[in-house]
């Protein structure tokens, strides 16, 4: 039997290599009663150096998964995942993820987390004050520095969560629906905030975001994936050429969201006749 | 709100409790006859002799030596064994039940065994303080890391964290609030494994409080005072230094909902 995967993986070491890609990823997620799904099913796509990708997709079409083990801290069930054309092991530095809870460490300060992320890649002490505070100025916490989580409100958690994962100065910043538990003023802020500091990169830092929201998509990404319901599976790839930063209610903006809109509503009016059996 | 008024807030429920009960005791001893139940003032008398004759100072000195050192001897066994079995599954399976069994043991059962082991010693009564209080220790830090929410270490794993520096820096901080309500379990179990020791190995060289509980059991009044001395003891280390370690570690983590 040949080896499909080998032939797919795509080769190191050129200019031309994919920051991420995957390659016929299938994950399965355990369920509550213990039950593995098949979340995302036979998924390929590559995401460029300083690309700013979306996944889209309706809940439980797996695109948590797919970014989990980018992340490297889950296995896929089959097919490979990589990054800078080397398949990933594990988690790392080089790749932050920001989770759906802020999951700051509650024993320490503002300032401490983002020390503690800088710590960890061994930054000399002497350095670590200045730069944990510059990063807490620039997301605008500078004044809760010394404050502990819990005393901050949830949209200044996850802030403080972006200031974390940006410390180590990754080269990749994964988002796992950082903002789906904000009002939507502190969602609205915090997609600047990450536009920001996506722009302020230059094209170092490729960012990728996985959302059920549409018009947030939209207003982040180069290029929205839309996955199917679960199992997932890629369904179409939009590019978004507006111009940043971008607002909600850009014109351009408004338009692909249309369309996108339309497309998952097709999808999931299709779901709903195939699992119905209509 | 000023800081005596705080304290008056704080304390003023428990102080009120006191009262009643001290009430309702002298109340009890003035309707009954029998000399058995002696009144909170005789009793406060004796407890005055015996600091003045020294007999309750030099046996309490000697119980907090004992318990010193037995509380040590198990918090080290308990968090060693506790980390190595919640670092370890198939150890943690195979060795948690024969912890949770010398758990389960009344305390009081080990004195006849001490005494069979080590004689009527010094040895003796601290062995039964330490088999009452390190299954306890072992058991609350297990579960202090097993209650680690994975998120921490998934977190953590991302920003860079693995081996040893995981535990340092993620896991340890993450189960100190349940490893801090270990301690203070293990402290009253410590502190009554010992008592029961110093009452039946009353013959050790060194009298400490249990041995007054026994050596006055004609008196009835002088065995109330040491009684009450245990118990201000017991209660005052467990407020004091454990309530308040505990209070001080969760409110900095917003883990009281009073801040």
């Amino acid at each position: 039997m040949v080896d499909v995967t080998d032939a797919l993986v795509p080769s190191a070491g050129e200019a031309g290599t994919p920051k991420l890609s995957v390659r016929n990823l299938t994950v399965a997620r355990r369920q509550a009663s213990g039950e593995l799904v098949t979340a995302a099913a036979g998924v390929t796509f590559d995401v460029g150096r300083g690309e700013f990708v979306c996944l889209l997709g309706p809940s439980g079409c797996g695109k948590t998964s797919i970014l989990n083990v980018l992340a490297g801290l889950d296995r896929p069930a089959s097919g490979q995942a990589f990054v800078d054309g080397r398949p990933i092991t594990g988690p790392g530095p080089d790749r932050a993820v920001l989770f759906q809870d802020p999951a700051l460490f509650p024993w320490l300060t503002v300032a401490g987390n983002v020390e503690l992320a800088l710590r960890l890649i061994d930054v000399p002490v002497a350095e670590r004050r200045d730069r944990a505070r510059s990063w807490l100025a620039t997301v605008g916490l500078m004044r809760f520095a010394d404050a502990h989580p819990h005393e901050l409100s949830a949209g200044m958690r996850q802030r403080a969560a972006l200031a974390r994962a940006l410390a180590a100065d990754p080269e990749v910043l994964l988002g796992d629906e950082p903002f789906g538990q904000l009002d939507a003023q502190a969602r609205e802020l915090l997609q600047d905030e990450v536009q920001r500091a996506w722009v302020a990169s230059e094209g170092r830092k490729t960012f990728v975001f996985v959302t059920h929201n549409v018009r947030e998509a939209v207003v982040l990404a180069d290029r929205v994936l839309v996955m199917s319901a679960g199992p997932g599976r890629l369904l179409e790839e939009f590019r978004i050429h507006a111009p940043r930063p971008r607002q909600l209610d850009d014109a351009l903006v408004s338009r692909v969201v249309t369309e996108i809109h339309a497309l998952l509503m097709q999808e999931v009016n299709a779901d709903v006749a195939r699992t119905t059996g209509r | 709100m000023s800081r005596a008024r705080r304290v008056a807030r704080e304390v003023a429920p428990p102080l009120a409790g006191i009262a009643g009960f001290v009430a309702a005791w002298a109340l009890a001893a003035a309707v009954t006859t029998t000399d058995t139940i002696p009144s909170p003032a005789d009793v406060w008398a004796a407890f005055v002799d015996g600091l003045r004759d020294g007999t309750l100072v030099d046996a309490t000195w000697r119980t907090l030596v004992r318990l010193a050192f037995s509380f040590t001897v198990a918090v080290a066994l308990g968090t060693g064994i506790g980390v190595g079995l919640a670092l370890h599954e198939f150890t943690r399976r195979s060795i948690r039940p024969l912890i949770v069994a010398l758990q389960i043991t009344p305390f009081v059962a080990w004195v006849p065994i001490a005494v069979i082991w080590f004689g009527v010693t010094e040895r003796a009564v601290v062995f039964v303080a330490i088999v009452g209080a390190f299954p306890a220790m072992t058991l609350a830090t297990i579960q202090a890391f097993r209650q680690v929410p994975p998120l921490y270490e998934r977190a953590g794993r991302t920003l860079g964290a693995s081996g040893w520096q995981l535990y340092r820096r993620i896991v340890f901080p993450a189960a100190l609030p349940g490893y801090m309500a270990g301690l203070q379990q293990a402290w009253g179990f410590a502190w009554k494994a010992l008592m029961a020791g110093e009452i039946i190995v009353a013959a050790a060289a060194s009298a400490g409080l249990g041995h007054l509980l026994a050596d006055r059991a004609g008196d009835v009044t002088a065995l109330l005072a040491a009684l009450a001395v245990i118990v201000v003891i017991g209660v005052a280390v467990e407020y004091l230094v454990f309530g308040r370690l505990d209070r001080s570690v969760r409110r900095r983590r917003g883990l009281l909902l009073d801040g």
